[in-house]
């Protein structure tokens, strides 16, 4: 996030698209009900009727893999109508006369044709977003699950900039962090490119002074994303391979291709606190400790550094992940002894310059602080890109819609879509085994809209088959008007139902993100509900 | 902020203009009993155990809403608030259910603390008594509305915090409770269970069932720490008995969350002691899995990664562990020669 949920509640206007904030990040829903509560505006830009749409003054109806186009469409009614704001466009960026040329298409009329909205519902979202003071963006998955990921981002920060909206309390871009240490797992590095703080490994400076601190000459050339590894494994090139908690077998698109390059693999080491899906295709399980039973540190969403504290002594055998982690370093002949979390959490500070001024004790007694933290006499930042923008001056990128790589057919009529419910977390290798959570929800169904169900002739409860180019499930009908016809919508968290066999693994050619949230899909009936 | 000068028990307190009585005593150190106060709610004053006396004052006015003014003697434990508060307290008492002996609130309800603190250990009122059925029938959490006093603390956190209104005051008088529309159980209401109302109950009304019977208030510990699910980062308390956690709550210094949580933060931490956990290394062998030692499955571990060669080996580190964690993880394989290190942050 650039800005802070503390923020949100202030906010003029809240532009909501590609999140259901109240199910996948409730207490930041309870914020923006609160927001709304104060006045604010809400705009709500999603392919299914979620509970926010409820309270949007203007909810867009989109179909799924169309938002770059709506995010133009946005902009092209702020620029005819003369809504933005030129002082912002001249003074704090660059490249606006391109995008105001690129979006000159994107008329309410077309985008409408594109996406399956209102024209009129675009101008009216367009002129209160531009109309607020504080406007302010939320998205998620949404947004970036796409193979135009990474272009539905910049058409939004192009929004974002043409009215000012960023740089100041309660407005900014806010992408809403899944996970609870995605931010510090991309922050510490855990990503092909970089080294902790998005120092590049091909940048030979920061190659040099990690290779110092390391006491070895490192690889300075990009390693594999995830996507690639799989495909390595695949054809061979990768032999062996780690895995600490995560389980690709569900949360992956095609599962079935992901299974074939497990198999395929000489050697895959799981590290995780249960046997998961993926640690079932594992030469060896490593037990590790749950986050009640370790000491560290997790970033939220809005780059707050948070302490973790140990409450209870390991269960069993198992091992702080770190520790793991040092013991088999030391196997491979390293020489590491770190005392303690802390002792490691030193030594990422003094290589990460946004981490600079942050030590355990300040968590502790600041509540947390937010990066960038240069020094310890730095409050951290509550809001990036305050009077300037890190690389200077704001760019506007040019965007083009560009369709989903699957759009519906004859043999694959409908468009699948996936997302989160309130009770679980992702492969629910922990909520699935939490009893309340387990007892209150289940199972999983197909949402599909009335029309649809009907000339299917399916009813609810009824059995149904979803197949895609990649695979097939089972799965009980619910029908509900809360997605529009043509589009259907499951969550991805049953292992019963996984409903990543039908997705599909194209990505996007920059962020590497796979399409989860469309593939085109056929419904069957199989059997009647079962008699109660 | 302009500054007003108030005497409290006879204590000169410098205060701001817009502070109530209760603020200004807290800010001398002061405690006042409150049951429907909450810092973080709409002032109600509804419960009356927070009347102070002031002085030239002809009513006891609640502290909690009743703003002060420049010069104002307040006394606090006078002997017409105090009676003033016993009699409160003795007609709660006549229809409360007086068990707590099994109470899993006892030790930390503000009803017991009172009773305690003023001496009122039997009423003088004959109460009905409430009877109403406990209803149990959700997985998170039990609603026994006998024990209910009435602050209206819950249906506050739930209209004004949540934003669900499940609950609400149903009915006037002696009949009154709290209650989901129509009389339904929670789960057929707009109820999500963030269980923020069994946090705020100032009574034993309101039971988390995954730590029913699990340890007694005094005996348990609370650790401050961070959500494992989404990233929202909300800090809660762990609620520790010996080695096992027993609940958990949200904590409110957290900056992300105030305190606030949702079904997952508060109802979601058992996983931590399934019987599924893994306890002990395993290796393969066969197609099965066989325990092990740590030395012997990080030997084996160490002589794989050996062999496949820095090309050839690759990891995926995780979005749920820790930044230590993560650190090292990516560390090791880059120490390997391998910077195919990545995470499904994009999943
Ligand atoms: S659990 Fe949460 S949503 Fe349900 S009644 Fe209590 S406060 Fe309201
Ligand atoms: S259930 Fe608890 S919080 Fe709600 S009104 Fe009764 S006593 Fe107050
Ligand atoms: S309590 Fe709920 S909203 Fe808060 S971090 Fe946990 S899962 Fe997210
Ligand atoms: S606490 Fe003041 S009236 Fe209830």
């Amino acid at each position: 996030m650039t800005n802070s949920i503390d923020e949100v509640e202030n906010a003029d206007c809240l532009l909501i698209s590609g999140s259901n904030t109240t199910e996948a990040h409730p207490v930041i829903g309870y914020r923006v009900r609160k927001a709304l509560k104060n006045g604010a505006k809400l705009i709500v830009i999603e392919p299914r009727r979620i509970e926010l749409a409820d309270y949007a003054d203007v909810f867009v109806q989109i179909k799924p893999g169309t938002n770059e186009a709506i995010f133009n469409g946005l902009l092209h009614v702020i620029i005819k109508e003369d809504l933005y704001d030129k002082e912002f466009v001249a003074e704090r960026t660059e490249g606006f006369e391109e995008v105001k040329a690129a979006v000159e298409k994107y008329t309410p009329e077309y985008v409408a044709e594109i996406t399956g909205a209102n024209a009129e519902d675009i101008v009216e979202a367009a002129r209160i977003y531009a109309a607020a003071d504080k406007a302010s963006v939320l998205y998620t998955m949404g947004i970036t699950q796409h193979s135009s990921g990474t272009n539905n981002v910049l058409a939004i920060a192009n929004l974002v900039m043409a009215t000012g909206n960023i740089g100041r309390e309660s407005t900014g871009m806010n992408p809403l962090r899944g996970q609870n240490n995605v931010q510090g797992a991309c922050d510490m590095g855990a990503l092909p490119v970089v080294f902790t703080g998005y120092q590049p490994v091909v940048d030979p400076a920061a190659n040099e002074k990690f290779s110092k601190a390391w006491g070895v000459s490192l690889n300075d050339k990009p390693g594999l994303t995830v996507t690639e590894i799989f495909k390595g494994a695949k054809d061979g090139t990768v032999k062996a391979v780690y895995i600490m908690g995560e389980n690709p077998m569900i949360s992956d698109a095609d599962l079935n291709h992901l299974e074939e390059s497990l198999d395929k693999l000489e050697f895959l080491v799981v590290q995780d606190i249960f046997l998961t899906e993926t640690a079932q295709y594992a030469d060896v399980v490593l037990p590790a400790c749950t986050f009640a039973e370790k000491d560290g540190t997790f970033v939220n969403t809005e780059r707050r550094v948070q302490k973790v504290n140990k409450a209870i002594g390991p269960i069993g055998e198992s091992k702080a992940d770190w520790e793991i982690i040092m013991a088999l370093a030391n196997k491979l002949g390293i020489d590491w002894n770190y005392g303690s979390a802390e002792d490691v959490f030193k030594e990422i500070t003094s290589l990460t310059p946004s981490y600079a001024g942050i030590t355990y004790q300040r968590l502790e007694e600041e509540e947390g602080i937010q990066w960038p933290c240069p020094t310890e006499d730095h409050p951290g930042t509550k809001f990036l890109h305050q009077g300037k923008f890190s690389r200077g001056l704001g760019k506007f990128h040019p965007i083009e819609h560009q369709p989903p790589a699957e759009s519906p057919d004859e043999d694959y009529p409908f468009i699948l879509t996936t997302g989160r419910n309130l009770y679980h977390y992702h492969t629910a290798s922990m909520t699935g085994r939490s009893k309340g959570i387990k007892e209150f929800s289940f199972e999983d169904t197909l949402r599909i809209n009335p029309e649809d169900a009907a000339a299917l002739g399916v009813a609810d409860g009824d059995m149904v088959k979803v197949a895609s180019r990649r695979g097939e499930i089972q799965v009980k009908a619910e029908i509900t008007d809360t997605v529009g016809k043509g589009v259907v919508f499951m969550t991805f968290h049953f292992s019963d139902s996984p409903v990543n066999k039908l997705t599909n693994c194209v990505i996007d050619p920059i962020a590497k993100i796979p399409e989860l949230k469309v593939s085109a899909v056929k419904v069957e009936k199989v059997a009647e509900m079962a008699a109660k | 902020m302009t500054k007003l000068n108030v005497t409290i028990n006879g204590l000169p307190v410098e205060a701001e203009a817009g502070m109530t009585i209760l603020e200004a005593a807290e800010l001398a150190g002061i405690d006042i009993p409150t049951f429907c106060h909450d810092p973080q709610l709409v002032g109600a004053g509804a419960c009356r155990i927070c009347i102070v006396e002031v002085e030239n004052a002809r009513n006891l006015p609640a502290s909690c809403v009743t703003p002060i003014w420049d010069g104002m003697v307040i006394n606090t434990e006078s002997d017409r608030a105090v009676q003033a508060r016993k009699a409160n307290l003795s007609l709660l008492l006549a229809n409360h259910p007086l068990d707590c002996l099994t109470c899993e609130k006892s030790g930390a309800c503000s009803l017991q603390d009172y009773c305690y603190k003023y001496g009122v250990s039997e009423t003088d009122y004959v109460g009905e008594g409430k009877d109403y059925a406990v209803e149990d029938s959700n997985p998170f959490y039990e609603r026994d509305m006998n024990k209910c006093i009435l602050c209206g603390k819950c249906a506050r956190v739930c209209h004004e915090i949540n934003g669900a209104g499940a609950i609400d005051y149903a009915f006037r008088g002696f009949t009154s409770t709290i209650s989901p529309a129509f009389g339904e159980p929670v789960e057929n209401s707009p109820c999500v269970f963030c269980g923020m109302c069994t946090d705020i109950c100032p009574v034993g009304a309101l039971t988390p069932k995954l730590s029913k019977g699990k340890g007694r208030v005094w005996e348990i510990n609370k650790v401050k720490t961070i959500c494992p699910y989404c990233g929202t980062g909300c800090a809660i308390d762990l609620h520790v008995k010996g080695n096992e956690i027993v609940g958990a709550s949200g904590n409110r210094e957290g900056l992300a969350n105030k305190g606030h949580v949702c079904v997952k933060g508060h109802y979601g931490w058992d996983f931590v002691h399934s019987p599924d956990r893994l306890t002990k290394p395993l290796i393969k062998k066969d197609g099965k899995f066989e325990e092990a030692s740590w030395d012997e499955a990080l030997s084996l571990v160490a002589d794989k990664f050996k062999a496949a060669g820095a090309e050839g080996l690759a990891g995926l580190s995780s979005a749920r562990c820790t930044n230590e964690d993560n650190y090292l993880f990516q560390k090791l394989l880059r120490m390997m020669g391998s910077n195919s290190v990545d995470h499904c942050a994009r999943l």
